[in-house]
């Protein structure tokens, strides 16, 4: 251990922020010095978080098991092999589970330990997912951290929390929204919202 | 380790509160630090589960007052130093000082970044077979591992049930310590609020986690 009690006693008249800035360009540039990584590769990493993860590949295959059973069916058996063989979505790691929500359990996706999180499907958690009052309270009180989404459940709906304690991944799949009869896979995507797939919130309703 | 990571069922933190297009990232450094953990995981300088070790063991307050990719950076250095990549001298100083030491997969370079868009695997080859099968009754132990365990403090000595198999894996107690893979078969169990909660709580609520074999016994 390196002494955090030190970072702290800093000038006032610089704020945490800076301090912070100067730090972590400090250790890039031993990093880069010492021959351990390339910047540009830091660069490509960076770029390819900003473009090529993020709810739109959750969304697309969402809309995808809500039009078509067969794909469903797939995806709930096993989620990893069904997504991979879309080949169009994001490329995705194993032990992927989708989790599907009825009018009798509702599934709600939490990492109390630390920030687990199917980044290839939803991108970069949110600041809140990773934060002390969602870890703390998802397992103990889910419909009070419901409400604090404004989000409402009936009584009867079982509350499903998954602690994503180990490698497994976890993807809700939401209840299709009534009045989307006929809709194309494109246009049911538009509804995928990300924590209707943490299970946060819900898909949103044709023309809302 | 009994640490404040551990936060399943604590009171006191307030409401959740979500930020409206909320962006990637909320500063450029936070970026360079999520970009460094990846490449110097990926070049071999350490595991997923010694990562978070590491955070994990950032004394209480400076984890429960620091921001998450904050938290981040400080138990990078950490980790990196007491595996002997970096000094501390380095970090004050701003540079390399010392010799650079070399790395199980080598220099992290635009060659790399493709593959650590893909998560790795996990799974291993089962040393024995599963002792328990979906449906099974089981208590987790009660236990309290002076170093990384991914047996969260309220689900432990509980009854649940078994639900799914997920194969033998990685086991996350063992490896953060680089003590080897020592895979093990891994579950989901479920638990109803009350056993975890007791009587007052939500009757309509059931909690999972994934559990690996040695948190585990016959209920």
């Amino acid at each position: 251990m390196t002494g955090h009690d030190d970072h702290h006693h800093h000038d006032p008249d610089h704020s945490e922020l800076s301090e912070t800035e100067l730090r972590v360009r400090a250790l890039e540039t031993i990093l880069t010095e010492k021959g351990y990584v390339d910047p540009a590769a830091l660069d490509a990493i960076i770029q390819a978080y900003e473009t090529k993860i993020g709810p739109h590949n959750g969304a697309q295959v969402v809309a995808k098991a809500w039009s078509d059973p067969v794909f469903k069916r797939t995806l709930l058996d096993d989620a990893t092999k069904a997504v991979s063989a879309l080949g169009h979505v994001s490329r995705v790691g194993d032990h992927l589970v989708a989790l599907e929500n009825t009018p009798k359990q509702h599934n709600l996706v939490v990492c109390t330990l630390c920030s687990c999180y199917p980044w290839e499907m939803l991108g970069l958690p949110p600041v809140w997912y990773k934060a002390a009052p969602y870890r703390s309270r998802a397992v103990r009180d889910p419909r009070g951290v419901l409400a604090d989404f404004g989000v409402s459940l009936p009584k009867e709906t079982e509350i499903r929390v998954w602690d994503s304690t180990a490698e497994t991944r976890f993807l809700v799949l939401p209840m299709r929204p009534k009045g989307t009869d006929g809709w194309s896979e494109q246009q049911l995507t538009e509804l995928v919202t990300r924590d209707s797939m943490i299970g946060t919130g819900l898909p949103k309703k044709p023309g809302g | 380790m009994n640490g404040v990571h551990d936060m399943g069922g604590m009171d006191g933190f307030g409401k959740v509160e979500p930020e409206l297009n909320e962006p990637m990232f909320h500063a450029e450094w936070e970026a360079r630090v999520l970009a460094m953990v990846r490449a110097m995981g990926a070049a071999g300088a350490f595991n997923i589960d010694t990562s978070r070790f590491y955070r994990e063991m950032l004394p209480p307050h400076v984890y429960l007052s620091s921001s998450y990719y904050r938290k981040w950076q400080l138990g990078l250095e950490d980790l990196l130093v007491d595996k002997g990549y970096i000094t501390t001298g380095e970090l004050v100083a701003g540079h390399a000082v010392e010799a650079a030491k070399p790395l199980k997969h080598g220099k992290f370079t635009l060659d790399d970044v493709e593959r650590i868009m893909v998560r790795g695997k996990f799974g291993r080859v089962a040393p024995a077979p599963a002792k328990f099968r979906p449906g099974d009754h089981v208590r987790t132990k009660n236990i309290h591992p002076a170093t990384h365990t991914r047996l969260p403090r309220y689900a432990r000595g509980h009854v649940g049930v078994v639900e799914r198999d997920h194969g033998c894996q990685v086991f996350p107690d063992s490896a953060a310590t680089e003590s080897g893979e020592n895979p093990q078969w891994l579950y989901t169990i479920v638990f109803d609020g009350t056993e975890l909660w007791g009587p007052d709580a939500d009757p309509s609520i059931k909690i999972s986690i994934d559990a690996f074999e040695p948190y585990l016994e016959p209920a």
